[in-house]
This record gives structure tokens, C-alpha cells and sequence, in this order.
């Protein structure tokens, strides 16, 4: 052990824990990261162990690092570590824990990798490992990719299971008996004689021991909590008004801001006038922000009315100001200096096109808008000893970036208290609204601020998802889909954030091609390429990010060809499927689906398969053509992704997902006039509606080897299994999102 | 300016117009009521007003004053659960949760109006609702079951 370890140790424990006479529990002795100077002549590379259990003479806390957005994991991350410390729901409190390499996202590797999911050969596996350590050297830590259950799971059972050992060892020392004749059970070591002593009045004895680190865990058949169905922790304040959000948030001595900004994102302001907006009643303040102008006031709605009461001259916005030119671009994308990436290349694609009757097709997938419920905000303190900021953020270590950059405070010296999210969908991964009130504030020093975007501004601002565009050429033969041809183009999502983070993106970027080059089917012939346009309007991950688009131009391509075929989708696909557990995902959704049983009049039924973040999933959707547009009627939803945490929230999850899917395929999408978005508001891109919602039938399967996240992979097939199964009930095949430019819907 | 809340009244010094919805949230640090739009498109903001769902962000000061408000805070508590609440803990509705205020102040009114809803009545006035999350299964079987419940007390 060198000094700087001992260094880092203690003052790991005087910062969590043992100031307050406790004792703080963590797994995995890591390697230092290799760009720590304290520690370069440490050449073991051992040093703290991680902080995920904290316990004092009152309270056990438990830390879950992952942001809760509305998946839910701040219940799922708690399970976890509850299973191995034999804790009950209602014994502990939880908490996201303040930003820390410490947390960096092992399971960021798996979707880093240039290999499909259901490859786990030792190449592949290898590759991720390599990522992984260079994730873990830059902290990287954040929530998105669904990958909270991924890089929790053995690592917060194995925190429960530390902390369970070394309390059973504080308790050993304290009763004299074996530790190998301790039990524990609901948040108490239980002696031989059934007497219990309480994890807290083990605190002080604990934190003198180092933590047992040689922990088994538990198999599956002893899991009480994972797997079962239990109580999100966050259930009942959610359903009685009594949860705090980010927005809902006061701190003394508080003031309101708001904020406009240019809606040709970017872009500079040129000159504003404010004189009318410091008239109104409560302005305290109009400042100028980097591309836009700030009103403090008394009260939010005084801000919202005075900043849009600003006359304001926009300057120019750094892409092209109309829709036409964006969609240009993709076209003029298809050319081999801009081939990002040739992901599949399976059998003789020119003999198979030449061999028969090619049929051709274009696809296209709009912008969308994140739009979650709770508009961005922020309330930043920023004073000369550090700023102190309480939003809800994917990124925590990204939010002290920002905030660090605009006040010349040293990261550290950023306190941040993440918050339960009102939804995200990939809008809290950026930092613009957190730069923006720390602007605020820092002009403001010593008061606190707190910044509500309208929701005006938040829609004019979101980055959203980015448009793509697929042409493919396909044949079939013998009643069978024989060669796809397919290339992508679409704005790399990772170039545009990347630009914003300052950071040249050298790529490729995947993401381009997720949805299509990585479904496990055996096409005898099949090459996918993966064009990446310049940057156009900026853009940010939208959940599933490319497989949105990709997964509905792949998709929804294969259904054409089954058509021309003459084959059935489902048989189709099923014998298409070169993976047993994506199989057993289209076979679960068939028997689910009654695929195949007779239809009613003017009805249909498509199914569509995407794998997503390593997740099979396969949807049946089934509509009826009513006089006044489209009915969906019902969903049926197979997935697996390897172990279920909670099975009612799993659930909740994929209904979630389809309803997003669903809603966004038929009526939004965000376009461009003038350079500014002309959806403005929800009634210009609302989603889906309780009464446009179909019935969603979901089954999770195990089958698959890693323990997968599902807050993404259930959006991916939902447009292209509407479109088919439009496509049944009409014969009209739609190619581009959203629908109702085409078709009505009731 | 005197406006009842969950009843208890209080005096506010604030202009005509408004919007009852930062009343509550800002001058009276009632937080259960939610800005999502501020145009009476997504419902996050609802409230009851003399007994009938209003949006807030769409009800001015002036009108509200000398009317009964109540919030989601006065539907019911963590410890004196409101049948609908009961249901929606029972069927874990929420996601994210932004928009559950809204959506139960919405179906206590339906329920008011009609306590045995089909399918196609609780769309009809749900529909105003949004939730981005998508919980509406869940929304749909919860308001069901509070009916049972209302009907069996």
C-alpha cells in the first residue's frame, strides 16, 4: 500500500462517513485511474474501494448512482443491494450520491463495441473489456443506453454483500461468536440464540474494520426481492403530489429566471431591447447570456412574461434554415467519401441483386423532440468558495463541467444534488440549460437562483433526434428474401455532442446503423453501409437514439420484401433468425398474437423485430381501417434481456416504450423554417393520447446470457410493426415518419 | 386577493391575470400542481375548481378568487390515501410521476360524474391528459378499480 492510497483512503472516510460515526461500505478494489496525479508512482494501482452503503447509528443509506428519469431505478439499484444485505423495503433511505469517478459505467462498453450483442466470442468480448478500461480511466459517469441494470447488477449485490460480511464481522468481534454461526435478516445480524443485533448499532464497530472484500454471491434461488414483484420506493409520493422535482424545488432567498435564447440554436443575439420588460412587476434583473437574454424576477411566470417581452434580434444560426436543404444533405450523403462505416457485407449482394427483380425503396425518420412533462431547470448558488446546483441530470460529472466552465471554479468546488426527473428521453444528457443558470447566477453571486424554461423555449432548444434517410434494393427468390442492399444516412448524434463538449469526433458512430446491420438474421446476401452527413440542426441521443430510425427503415424494408415474396412476416422472420434467443422472442410474440388466426374486416396485423442495446425485441401490432382513419387495437411485446429486476415495473417500462414509439411514429416530428422550429408546443407534436392507446400485452424472457436494461429497446419496433401492419389492413405501405402526413388515425 | 386552496384561505398580492397555477406553485409553494405548457395541452396542471376540473395554467387569479381550489394535496395524503390514489399505488401507475397529479385530479372528476366508466368514457375525459411516459394501461385499470372501490364502500 503506497501513501497516496492511504492518502485517498482516509479522506474517502472522513467525506462519507466516518465524521458522522459511521461507516461506509463499497466494492471493488479498482485500479487507480492512470490520469490521477497523486497516484502515478503507485505501482500496485490499488487504492479506495467505492462508496455504495453508507450505515450510522440511525440510518442506512443507500447510494444509487444512476439517474431516475421514470424508469424507476432508484427502486431496482436499492433491490440490489437490499437482496445481499438482507434488507426490507422501508429500512433504508436512498440516495443518488454526489458525482464521482467512483461511478464510472462499466456497461457503456457494450454498446461502444463494434460487434453485434449476440456476438460474445473472445474478440468480441475482449474489445469491450478495453473500452470498459477506458471508460473507467475518464470516470465516465452516466445514465442513458439502458444500461443502469447492466453495470449495476453484480456490482451493487456485491456492495450489499461486502457490507453484510463486514457488519457480520463487527458483530463476531462484538458477541464473541463465529462469524460462519451469524445469520442476517430485515437489516439485523441474527445470533445462534435468535437474539438480532441492528446494522446501525454495528456502525461505530464497522467502520474500525476493513471491509471484507472475499464475498460469495448468492444464487438465484435464494433471490428474495429480484425477480419478485415489489414497490417502487418513489410509488406512493408519486401518486400523492408529494415528490419533489427539480422545479419544485425552493432554497432560501430564492429568485426566478428565465430565459430566451436564439431559436436558431447557436446562434448569437445581434441587440435586444428590454425597456418594457424591466417595467413589470417583479424584474429584478434582464442579463445577457451567451446567445440570449435572462429575466430574474419574483416568480417564475413574471420571468416567462417579462423575457418574452424582450425584443430581441437573432443572428444567424450555423445550418441550414430549411427543411428542404436538410433533407439535401442526406441525399447527397449516399457517396463514398462520406461511407462512415460497411457493418455487413454477408454472401454475393451484386449477384443476388442481378440475379432477380429488384425492388427499391426510400425511408425516411423526421427530428423529433425529447418534450419530457417537466420543462429543463435549474437553481444554481454560485458564490466565490463554489457553486452548489440541484437539477435532475443524466451526466453528473458533465453538469460540474459546465458549471466549472462559466464560474472558473474548480470541478470539485461544484456541489451537485441530482433530482428525481419529470421524464428525459435523452433532453437531461445536455448541459445547455445548466450553462444558462449558471451564467444566470454566476452574474448573481450569493444568490440563489433558480431558472424554469417555458415550454416554448425548451421545444425551440431541444436537440433532437436526428433525421435519417435508407434507401435499399432487395430481391427475393423461391418464396424467400434473398439480398438486401441497404445503406443509411443520417447527422452522427456522437459528432453533434461531441462538438458541444468540445471534443473532435473521429468515429465511426455506430449509431448510425443500430437497428439494421445488427438484427441476428442470416440474409443470404446482405450488406449494410452507414453514411454519416455533415451536421445539420443539433442533436442528442432520443431514447434508443439511432435505432429509431434505423430499426424502422431496416424493418420495415424486410417486410417489404417478405411481401413480394409471398412469404408470412412472421414465418418469415422466424426462419430468417440466426440467434436461439431472438428467436424464441419472434416465436413468444406469434403464440402470444394468435399469429396467424383469422382477422375481422378491413383489419390487419405486422410484426417487426429490432435488437437494440443487446435487447431482442418482437412486436405484433394489430389495427383495424375504420372509416375515419386507423385504429390500433392491440400490442403484443416479446423481449428478453437476460434477468428481470422487477417484473411490474419491467412491464410498465415496455408499454412505455411502445406508446412512446407508437405516438411519435404517427403524429411528431420537429422541422425547420427560417432555421427555427415551427412546433412550438405539445398541441404541434402531442404524442400519443390515452384514447388513441392500445391494449400492450408484454412478456420478458430470460434466455439471453447478460443482464440487459429495457428502457430503450421496446421504441424501436413500434413504428415499423404500425406501418405493417397498416400496410395488412390497407395495402397503403408507409416509408416515412410520421404517418398522419399520409393516412388518418382515430 | 383572497383564494381558498385545500381549504384554508389565504391573501395573496398578486395581478388579475395570474395564471392560478403559479399562484400556487410560486406564491403559495403548492408544488403538487405542474407546469407542463402553460396552454392547456398536456393537463399536468389540473385542479378542481367548485368541484370541477379546471387547468390551471388557463384560470386567472381574478376568477379563482373567492372559489374553492383544491390540489392533489387535498384529494389525499400518503397516510389518508383518496380511493384513486389507493389504486394508483396499487397498479404502480407512475413513472416519472410528472404528470400523475394531473391525470388523478382528472379521474376524480370523471368519477364524480360517472362511477361505472367504459373503456370509451374514461378516453373521452382522459384524453386531455398527457403522459409522456406512456402509463396509460395502467392509468385506465387504476381508474377501474377505484370505481369497484367506490361502488364496494
Amino acid at each position: 500500500m503506497g501513501r497516496a492510497r492511504t492518502i485517498a483512503r482516509r479522506s474517502f472516510l472522513i467525506g462519507s462517513a466516518a465524521i458522522v460515526g459511521g461507516v461506509a461500505f463499497g466494492t471493488y478494489l479498482v485500479k487507480r485511474p492512470i490520469n490521477n496525479p497523486l497516484l502515478t508512482d503507485l505501482k500496485d494501482g490499488e487504492a479506495t474501494f467505492n462508496a455504495w452503503v453508507k450505515i450510522d447509528a440511525d440510518t442506512i443509506t443507500l447510494i444509487g448512482p444512476h439517474a431516475d428519469k421514470g424508469q424507476g431505478v432508484v427502486s431496482s439499484q436499492a433491490a440490489l443491494i437490499a437482496e445481499e444485505l438482507d434488507l426490507d423495503f422501508g429500512q433504508f433511505e436512498t440516495s443518488f450520491g454526489m458525482p464521482s469517478n467512483a461511478y464510472w459505467n462499466t456497461a457503456f462498453a457494450e454498446e461502444g463495441a463494434p460487434f453485434m450483442a449476440t456476438d460474445e466470442g473472445f474478440v468480441a468480448e475482449t474489445v469491450r473489456s478495453a473500452i470498459g478500461g477506458v471508460l473507467k480511466v475518464v470516470g465516465m459517469q452516466a445514465t442513458g443506453g439502458s444500461t443502469s441494470m447492466a453495470d449495476s447488477f453484480d456490482k451493487l449485490r456485491h456492495a450489499g454483500a461486502v457490507a453484510r460480511e463486514t457488519l457480520k464481522l463487527a458483530a463476531s468481534q462484538q458477541s464473541g461468536v463465529a462469524v460462519a454461526q451469524l445469520k442476517t435478516k430485515s437489516g439485523s445480524v441474527i445470533l445462534p440464540d435468535g437474539a438480532s443485533i441492528s446494522y446501525q448499532s454495528l456502525a461505530a464497530a464497522a467502520a474500525n474494520i476493513d471491509p471484507v472484500q472475499d464475498v460469495t454471491l448468492r444464487d438465484p434461488s435464494e433471490w428474495r426481492l429480484i425477480g419478485k414483484p415489489m414497490q417502487r420506493l418513489d410509488i406512493v409520493a408519486k401518486s400523492t403530489g408529494t415528490l419533489p422535482f427539480g422545479i419544485d424545488l425552493s432554497v432560501e432567498g430564492m429568485v426566478h429566471a428565465s430565459v430566451r435564447t436564439n431559436p436558431r440554436k447557436g446562434g448569437k443575439v445581434l441587440c435586444f431591447d428590454a425597456s418594457t420588460a424591466k417595467t413589470m412587476r417583479g424584474v429584478l434583473n434582464v442579463l445577457e447570456i451567451d446567445g440570449g437574454v435572462a429575466v430574474v424576477a419574483d416568480n417564475t411566470w413574471r420571468a416567462i412574461q417579462a423575457v418574452n417581452a424582450i425584443e430581441i434580434e437573432w443572428g444567424e444560426g450555423p445550418y441550414p434554415y430549411e427543411m428542404g436543404a436538410h433533407w439535401q444533405e442526406l441525399i447527397d450523403t449516399f457517396t463514398s467519401d462520406r461511407l462512415d462505416s460497411k457493418w455487413r457485407d454477408d454472401g454475393d449482394v451484386d449477384a443476388g441483386l442481378a440475379a432477380g427483380s429488384v425492388i427499391e425503396a426510400e425511408y425516411r425518420s423526421p427530428y423529433v423532440a425529447h418534450a419530457p412533462l417537466e420543462p429543463l431547470n435549474a437553481i444554481i448558488t454560485v458564490t466565490d468558495a463554489g457553486a452548489v446546483v440541484w437539477s435532475g441530470h443524466q451526466g453528473p460529472r458533465q453538469v460540474q463541467n459546465a458549471i466549472s466552465k462559466v464560474t472558473g471554479h474548480a470541478t470539485d468546488q461544484v456541489t451537485f444534488h441530482n433530482q428525481y426527473m419529470g421524464g428525459s428521453f435523452g433532453h437531461r444528457i445536455e448541459t445547455k440549460h445548466i450553462t444558462h443558470a449558471a451564467e444566470i447566477a454566476n452574474q448573481m453571486r450569493g444568490t440563489p437562483v433558480k431558472l424554469t424554461y417555458s415550454r416554448e423555449e425548451d421545444f425551440a432548444q431541444d436537440y433532437t433526434r436526428q433525421i435519417a434517410m435508407g434507401r435499399a434494393k432487395g430481391t427475393v427468390a423461391n418464396g424467400q428474401v434473398d439480398t438486401i442492399d441497404m445503406s443509411i444516412a443520417m447527422p452522427s448524434v456522437l459528432a453533434s455532442q461531441s462538438s458541444r463538449a468540445g471534443i473532435p469526433f473521429m468515429g465511426p458512430d455506430a449509431s448510425i446503423a443500430t437497428g439494421a446491420w445488427n438484427n441476428p438474421y442470416a440474409i443470404p446476401n446482405y450488406r449494410m453501409q452507414a453514411f454519416r452527413a455533415p451536421e445539420l440542426a443539433p442533436t442528442s441521443s432520443w431514447r434508443a437514439v439511432g435505432a429509431t430510425g434505423a430499426g424502422f427503415i431496416f424493418d420495415g424494408f424486410l417486410d417489404e420484401l417478405i411481401h413480394a415474396a409471398g412469404a408470412d412476416p412472421m414465418a418469415e422472420r422466424i426462419r430468417l433468425m440466426n440467434h436461439d434467443a431472438s428467436r424464441t422472442v419472434l416465436e413468444t410474440v406469434a403464440e402470444m398474437s394468435s399469429w396467424g388466426s383469422p382477422l375481422k374486416p378491413n383489419q390487419g396485423r405486422g410484426v417487426a423485430f429490432v435488437e437494440s442495446f443487446g435487447v431482442p425485441v418482437a412486436e405484433v401490432v394489430e389495427v383495424t381501417a375504420t372509416d375515419a382513419g386507423i385504429k390500433i387495437d392491440r400490442v403484443w411485446v416479446a423481449c428478453d434481456v437476460g434477468t428481470i429486476v422487477d417484473p411490474i415495473n419491467f412491464e410498465n417500462n415496455v408499454q412505455g416504450g411502445v406508446v412512446f414509439g407508437l405516438g411519435h411514429a404517427i403524429n411528431s416530428e420537429i422541422t425547420y423554417a427560417d432555421g427555427i422550429a415551427e412546433q412550438t408546443n405539445y398541441h404541434a407534436a402531442e404524442g400519443m393520447r390515452m384514447f388513441q392507446c392500445p391494449e400492450i400485452f408484454v412478456k420478458g424472457l430470460e434466455n439471453g446470457h447478460k443482464v440487459r436494461g429495457i428502457g430503450e429497446p421496446p421504441v424501436p419496433p413500434a413504428a415499423p410493426a404500425l406501418a405493417n401492419a397498416i400496410f395488412a389492413a390497407t395495402g397503403v405501405r408507409l416509408r416515412e415518419m410520421p404517418f398522419n402526413k399520409f393516412i388518418d388515425f382515430v | 386577493m383572497q383564494i381558498t386552496v385545500n381549504g384554508q384561505t389565504r391573501d395573496v398580492d398578486i395581478e388579475d391575470d395570474m395564471p392560478l397555477l403559479w399562484v400556487l406553485r410560486d406564491e403559495l409553494g403548492i408544488t403538487g400542481v405542474k407546469y407542463g405548457c402553460g396552454i392547456a395541452q398536456c393537463g399536468a396542471c389540473t385542479v378542481h375548481m367548485d368541484g370541477q376540473a379546471v387547468r390551471s395554467c388557463q384560470v386567472s387569479a381574478a376568477s379563482a378568487d373567492g372559489a374553492d381550489i383544491v390540489t392533489i394535496e387535498g384529494l389525499g395524503t400518503p397516510d389518508a390515501l383518496h380511493v384513486l390514489q389507493d389504486a394508483w399505488i396499487e397498479h404502480q401507475v407512475a413513472q416519472c410521476g410528472y404528470c400523475q397529479s394531473g391525470q388523478i385530479m382528472q379521474a376524480a372528476t370523471l368519477l364524480d360524474m360517472n362511477p361505472q366508466p367504459t373503456d370509451d368514457d374514461i378516453d373521452a375525459v382522459m384524453s386531455g391528459n398527457l403522459c409522456r411516459c406512456g402509463t396509460y394501461p395502467r392509468i385506465r385499470a387504476a381508474i377501474k378499480t377505484a370505481a369497484i372501490k367506490m361502488q364496494e364502500a
